[in-house]
């Protein structure tokens, strides 16, 4: 676990402070933020030791040998099967998230906010993916400068600073940052009030897509009953937009049309709402008008979370009987209970079987079963799902007669799938007002779509 | 990239060399230089001397704010004191930067100085600077200014530094609006540090802070959260703004459990604590904490903890269904959590009790060893929390006996034999079959199994003699343990000196236990809310348990009330605005009760002195019966030990009833006479009673009726009752016990019944009571729940202690303390009620109203109608004044009562009224 910042690759080439810098020990007992911050390379299987592929050290206050003790750390909570997101050695805290076979780790000594470090974090992996499109040891090791000259950008002295990537890329780029390219200037965007969005773009058709997305999480006891579902919904923007746009967006919400007295056709009651940076929450609090500039090109607007009772779209009945040291025999239907017009694309019904079957047989009335050995599931795979409609499958396992002696865990019966044109909620896109000054007319597309959540039916066996 | 070349050059006279370069007029020149000296600095060579020419210093001068922003950042980067001296100019110049990119760098680069030299940059006057930062018109540079002053003034707790006043709280408003979303973030933990001036200042900043609660971003959303989580302590709990904040507060923090598992896990901390605070935010939420297959370790132990925490009357069924569920899994933590969760739901939710155990003993058919091992630790204590309820499951708790393997098991298995040694007819044996290898348990199990042998020698002396000479030689001759010596001694002294003796200590009744474990210590939950977000609340430790340095710094605690602090006040400053503005609210009482007692309203120069020496006594017992009597013990929040504390010993004179056998009250003694006669009031025994009633008809109760009545004689309860055997078969081993209840009413005795009561018998009971037993919030206040054990069966049935019973002989209150606390009480706890068709003159009144404990203080007529003035005092210390109102020829009297715990007013109503018209 050696720091790899001391070598070349970490000099910035303009003077940025190299981490290797020696520590002074100061002691201020908070700290808004992380101290230092870890990118590592999760441990091969014949080598404990893993490889800290990025190090850098924000305020110089957290000894930098302190990672040795991370991946022994994590591997103790693993084994104790006491995993936690926050782990501590002596005084030192570690914070970290995985992502493939990365580690990010932000270590503090301080009482650290520690979901403003998550949520970092996260952003941290954001940026990375949307300027290396993998974020991966690869892409990190092909691209060290922009790398290291991002972590001084989006974060000092531990204070998380511009981390919108489209802003970044204007003057943070890949062509190993010339210091002809450094001349440029900063854009006034990363100081603006509106700091997601860049003035003088142009486009020669003024065109904004939409996209409602709702997803269904739903939790079936093994008898039948619904436990808990809600319905989480995401409006998704691709804007194509010249200038500087002022969108208003309408939405059939309840509370909106409570206020204002109007009571025409079915309104939704979101139970909460989440907007990205864009939209002026104080304004949304008072009347519920949800305005906005948007950030060009692809992002979440808003989401949603409906809390109301949904009947389970698809729904699954399932007969899983073991016979010992004989065979599993499983029977499942599935049954669309949404409107005849309506089609589910893409359905996949993921039943579990013990990890010891063999010899799988099947049988169904339409679409295709797999057996995935390696994920202990039979996935059957149905194209199209038309509303209304009863589909079966059954399966036949060998049990060894020798059988595992383990307890195995239960995992539910999955789900996936997705139905265009329609949302659950019924929540409708009224309006798209765009008002730009130079005063053209722009299109907005509308798109909805329902899809599977986290979608889990229990069973008995 | 090439990089590496820097590291190269290693010649003579570098370091004029590098100089020379540094003020090259090249840029391209210069930047080579200081990629030379950084290398240089890498490798551990000593260029100090470069460091006036290093071109930072000369870039905070470039034209392009990048260049300018770049070299501030780097010069706070560079940790070497000896360099900070040269970077003051630049840095100064780069505070005031016409670019706000330039100036939101250089307001970190002050906090990194700070770091390095904090003398220099207080001399510098850098921290001025920071602070007018704070005006800036750039919204990003104010959010690092208030980063950076926040992480220095953390340094310097009791500086002043970031002076947070009306004013700049104001531009930190306006600048949470426009900033990004990190800078929202520092600027609402700057926020939660305020502390405002009264409830209207915290209301406007609260309806600032919420539309936070629709940022996509987490650490905005629990950061807005800590705020108005500190702010709602300022509000008044009955207005509506603080009940539609409480309604905001719970759809964002059930939308953080979407998002990512770290982010669910900091945020399922933080519910914890939240939930502990004011479980009403997330009471209606339990289902979002339900356990998914997918959900982290991590996540569901949490989740799992929450659960149990909002399990209530109206959701247990889920609840229940859900743990059976968890239970299980193969996740040998989650199973263990989730069968001592369902311990704790019985525990908990007393109508669930059953069904808990009944799941409990499915879980244990299971055979699975530690559900086992887990279920019979979580019985022993819900046997204890139902005494009498459960033990028929005894049996097959004793078939796993062989199966248990770990210490807390085996321990609560030996304490259910040794506690329920007469039931278990081969208790010896089981016992026995632990002492064999004594010497290899734990200290915990040896322990117990001292005890319970112990325990069972007492119930059956007989036949186990020997084991318990046995456990007593292994305890103290063979074993090493100090403890468990010192114990073993213990018993063999009491055993073999006084048996009955033994028998009162070993066998004595056990205190209950709580319904609600694992509670956060309400100061340390307070500190915690303070830190919402932060690591101490994911550790659920205060900053000071982990962060090394910091324990000096003062401990961050909730805002107070102003307003409760004056009423708090009030009553022993006694201050002229005090005693003066109460009348103005109800001059016309005020006056008349001055006139009434001849006292001076003007001057308080004796009613305080009086009244802040009694009304300290009466504020004791208040403080104590507002968490008995208000709503917060629902929370359980550590009240009880303190509640006992209060009451004890204001009760202990009244009702401490030592004779174990009561006089019953025919043969009243020569003293009783005496007694009566002295206070003048032998018109009739005691107050008044209730004529019995039946409590447990005989249908219910497999043949046996109580019926009865309560009764106060000569300063002592009693239960006055009737058993009639309507059965055809005699009843034997008569026991009574009483649930929790609000005045502490528990048996002095026990059930004095020492002979069969055989068919179609009666018998007369008088069971003395006192007022020192378990408090608990009933309702109807006077409610009692009484378990009636026989031969036969246990029986439960409930009733309504009338109020007089607890209006205790030194009810009567001095004139000035009256005419004092009767303007103290606040005019909302003032209530009004009708006694209707009563036709009775005042003098009659008063003395029918004396013999319950009910005095006159004073009694004046006012244009014709007689206004009585009365007190009297509960067992638990609560005073009650009245005010009796009574007209000529008017039969409806009209009852005024003042009182610090009002919800007790309307029961002495019904006394009043019962009283008056027996």
């Amino acid at each position: 676990g050696v720091c790899h910042s001391g070598s070349s690759a970490s000099i910035s080439p303009y003077p940025v402070a190299s981490s290797s810098v020696t520590p002074t020990l100061t002691m201020s007992p908070f700290a808004t933020s992380m101290n230092l911050l870890y990118c590592l390379l999760s441990p091969h299987l014949s080598n404990f030791a893993s490889k800290v592929l990025i190090c850098r050290n924000y305020k110089g206050d957290v000894d930098m040998s302190e990672i040795d003790h991370f991946m022994p750390l994590l591997m103790q909570h693993e084994e104790e099967g006491l995993l936690c997101p926050v782990m501590s050695h002596g005084n030192v805290h570690f914070m970290w998230i995985k992502h493939s076979n990365l580690y990010l780790v932000a270590t503090t000594n301080k009482n650290s906010n520690a979901s403003l470090v998550y949520a970092f974090l996260y952003k941290l992996v954001e940026v990375f993916t949307e300027y290396f499109k993998e974020l991966e040891e690869e892409s990190i090791q092909d691209n060290f400068v922009v790398v290291y000259e991002l972590l001084d950008e989006l974060m000092d002295f531990g204070f998380p600073q511009t981390t919108d990537s489209k802003i970044l890329q204007e003057y943070i780029t890949q062509e190993g940052a010339k210091l002809e390219v450094a001349k440029s200037k900063v854009p006034t965007t990363v100081t603006n009030a509106v700091s997601w969005r860049s003035e003088g773009i142009k486009y020669k058709k003024n065109e904004v897509f939409i996209d409602v997305i709702e997803s269904i999480n739903v939790l079936v006891n093994a008898n039948g009953s619904v436990m808990s579902s809600d319905i989480v919904g995401s409006i998704k923007l691709k804007t194509m937009l010249s200038g500087m746009p002022e969108l208003r967006l309408g939405l059939n919400d309840r509370v909106l049309f409570g206020l204002t007295g109007r009571d025409k056709g079915k309104t939704v009651m979101m139970e909460d709402v989440k907007f990205h940076q864009c939209v002026r929450l104080s304004r949304f609090e008072s009347d519920r008008t949800i305005s906005f500039i948007p950030p060009d090109g692809e992002s979440e607007l808003m989401s949603y979370r409906i809390n109301t009772h949904v009947k389970p779209l698809i729904w699954i009945e399932s007969v899983i009987e073991k016979f010992s040291h004989s065979r599993v025999e499983i029977m499942v239907k599935a049954k669309g209970q949404f409107k005849k017009q309506s089609v589910a694309n893409n359905v996949e019904v993921r039943v579990p079987v013990p990890s010891d079957a063999d010899s799988p047989k099947f049988k169904t009335s339409t679409g295709n079963a797999k057996y995935v050995p390696e994920k202990n599931l039979v996935v059957w795979t149905i194209k199209s799902f038309p509303g209304g409609k009863e589909f079966l499958m059954r399966a036949h396992f060998g049990l060894p007669s020798v059988e595992n002696e383990e307890a195995e865990s239960k995992p539910p019966i999955t789900v996936k799938f997705e139905i265009p044109y329609f949302t659950v909620s019924g929540i409708q896109v009224r309006y798209m007002k765009i008002i730009e000054k130079s005063g053209y007319q722009a299109l907005p597309w509308v798109r909805y779509i329902t899809q599977s959540g986290d979608y889990q039916l229990r069973t008995n066996v | 990239m090439t990089d590496s070349k820097y590291f190269t050059t290693n010649k003579k006279g570098e370091i004029f060399e590098l100089k020379a370069e540094l003020n090259n007029e090249k840029k391209e020149k210069r930047k080579e230089a200081v990629k030379k000296v950084i290398a240089a600095m890498t490798v551990g060579k000593d260029v100090r001397y470069t460091f006036s020419d290093v071109s930072c210093t000369q870039d905070c001068e470039d034209p392009n704010p990048l260049i300018r922003a770049l070299a501030v950042r780097t010069m706070g980067c560079i940790r070497v004191d000896k360099i900070t001296e040269y970077l003051c100019e630049p840095l100064r110049k780069c505070l005031k930067d016409e670019d706000p990119y330039v100036r939101k760098t250089a307001a970190v680069c002050v906090a990194k100085l700070h770091d390095i030299n904090a003398q220099m940059v207080e001399d510098q006057g850098f921290l001025d600077s920071l602070r007018d930062l704070i005006a800036d018109s750039n919204p990003m540079v104010v959010a690092n200014a208030v980063a950076a002053l926040s992480e220095i003034s953390e340094s310097h707790p009791n500086s002043n530094l970031l002076d947070l006043n009306p004013q700049n709280i104001n531009k930190l408003l306006t600048a949470l609006n426009e900033c990004t979303e990190w800078g929202q973030t520092f600027i609402l933990d700057c926020l939660s540090n305020y502390n405002p001036k009264d409830e209207r200042e915290a209301q406007s900043i609260c309806e600032r802070v919420t539309p936070r609660l629709s940022h996509a971003n987490s650490a905005v959303v629990l950061s807005a959260v800590k705020v108005l989580m500190k702010f709602l302590e300022l509000l008044p709990k009955d207005s509506d703004y603080y009940n539609t904040l409480l309604k905001k507060l719970s759809p964002p923090l059930v939308t953080l459990l979407s998002g990512e598992p770290e982010v669910q896990y900091v945020a399922l901390r933080n519910i914890n604590l939240i939930v502990q605070k004011r479980p009403e935010i997330l009471k209606q939420e339990i289902k979002v904490f339900f356990v998914k297959y997918n959900d982290p370790i991590y996540v569901k132990l949490e989740k799992l903890d929450i659960m149990i925490r909002l399990a209530s009357q109206a959701n247990i069924a889920q609840v229940l269904a859900e743990l059976k569920e968890y239970a299980t899994e193969v996740d040998v933590d989650f199973v263990r959590k989730a069968v001592r969760a369902i311990g704790r739901c019985a525990i908990k939710v007393e109508q669930s009790a059953e069904r808990c155990v009944s799941t409990l003993l499915d879980l244990i058919q299971t055979k699975v060893n530690y559900v086992v091992q887990e279920a019979i630790v979580v019985i022993r204590d819900i046997f204890r929390k139902y005494p009498n309820k459960y033990e028929s499951i005894i049996a097959t708790l004793c078939e796993n006996l062989d199966s248990l393997d770990e210490p807390d098991a085996r321990a609560a298995m030996i304490w259910i034999v040794g506690e329920y040694a007469e039931r278990i007819d081969n208790a010896d044996e089981l016992l026995e079959s632990f002492l064999e290898g004594f010497h290899d348990e734990s200290t915990q199990v040896q322990l117990t199994l001292l005890t319970a042998i112990v325990k069972l020698f007492l119930k059956k002396p007989s036949e186990t003699q020997e084991l318990v000479q046995q456990v007593l030689s292994l305890a103290t001759q063979d074993s090493d343990n100090p403890d468990l010596r010192d114990r073993g001694y213990i018993y063999w002294r009491l055993l073999s000196t006084d048996p009955v003796t033994a028998k009162e200590v070993v066998l004595s009744e056990k205190p209950l236990i709580s319904e609600e474990t694992d509670l956060i210590e309400p100061t340390l939950l307070d500190e915690l809310i303070c830190h919402i977000g932060s690591l101490a609340s994911v550790y659920h430790k205060p900053p000071s348990a982990f962060v090394e340095g910091s324990h000096g710094i003062h401990r961050k605690h909730l805002p107070v009330q102003h307003s409760s602090i004056d009423t708090g006040e009030s009553p022993v400053s006694g201050g002229p605005a005090a005693a003066m503005d109460q009348p103005h609210v109800i001059p016309s009482q005020g006056d008349l009760l001055g006139d009434l007692l001849n006292l001076d309203l003007g001057p308080p120069v004796n009613v305080p002195q009086v009244s802040s020496m009694q009304m300290g006594a009466v504020d004791l017992l208040g403080g104590g019966l507002d968490s008995l009597l208000g709503g917060d013990l629902g929370g359980g929040v550590g009240g009880s030990p303190a509640v006992g504390q209060n009451f004890i010993p204001s009760s202990v004179p009244n009702t401490f009833a030592p004779s174990p056998t009561p006089a019953p009250p025919a043969t009243s003694s020569g003293l009783n006479d005496l007694f009566e006669l002295s206070t003048g009031m032998a018109i009739t025994t005691g107050g008044y009673a209730v004529p019995k009633a039946v409590w447990l008809p005989a249908v219910k109760a497999k043949g046996l009726e109580i019926s009865g009545t309560f009764s106060r004689r000569q300063g002592h309860m009693y239960m006055d009752m009737t058993f009639t055997n309507k059965a055809l078969q005699h009843m034997t081993d008569f026991a009574i016990q009483f649930n929790k209840n609000s005045f502490g009413v528990i048996p002095t005795s026990p059930l004095p019944v020492h002979t069969p009561l055989m068919p179609n018998q009666s018998i007369e009971i008088s069971l003395p009571l006192n007022t020192i037993g378990p408090v608990m919030k009933m309702d109807p206040l006077n409610n009692l729940q009484v378990a009636v054990k026989n031969s036969i069966d246990v029986f439960y049935f409930s009733v309504l202690i009338p109020l007089n019973v607890f209006f205790v002989e030194d009810g009567k209150m001095e004139r000035q303390v009256f005419l004092a606390t009767w303007k103290d009480i606040p005019n909302e706890n003032e209530l009004q009620y009708q006694i209707k068709d009563c036709h009775l003159n005042a003098d009659t009144v008063s003395g029918k109203l004396q013999n319950n404990n009910i005095y006159t203080i004073a009694k004046r007529n006012v244009e014709g109608q007689d206004m009585l003035y009365q007190s009297l005092k509960l067992t638990n210390g609560i005073w009650i004044l009245a005010e009796l109102r009574i007209q000529p020829g008017n039969p409806n009297y009209t009852l005024s009562l003042k009182c610090r715990a009002p919800e007790v007013s309307q029961y002495v109503y019904q006394m009043y009224d019962s009283v008056l018209k027996n």
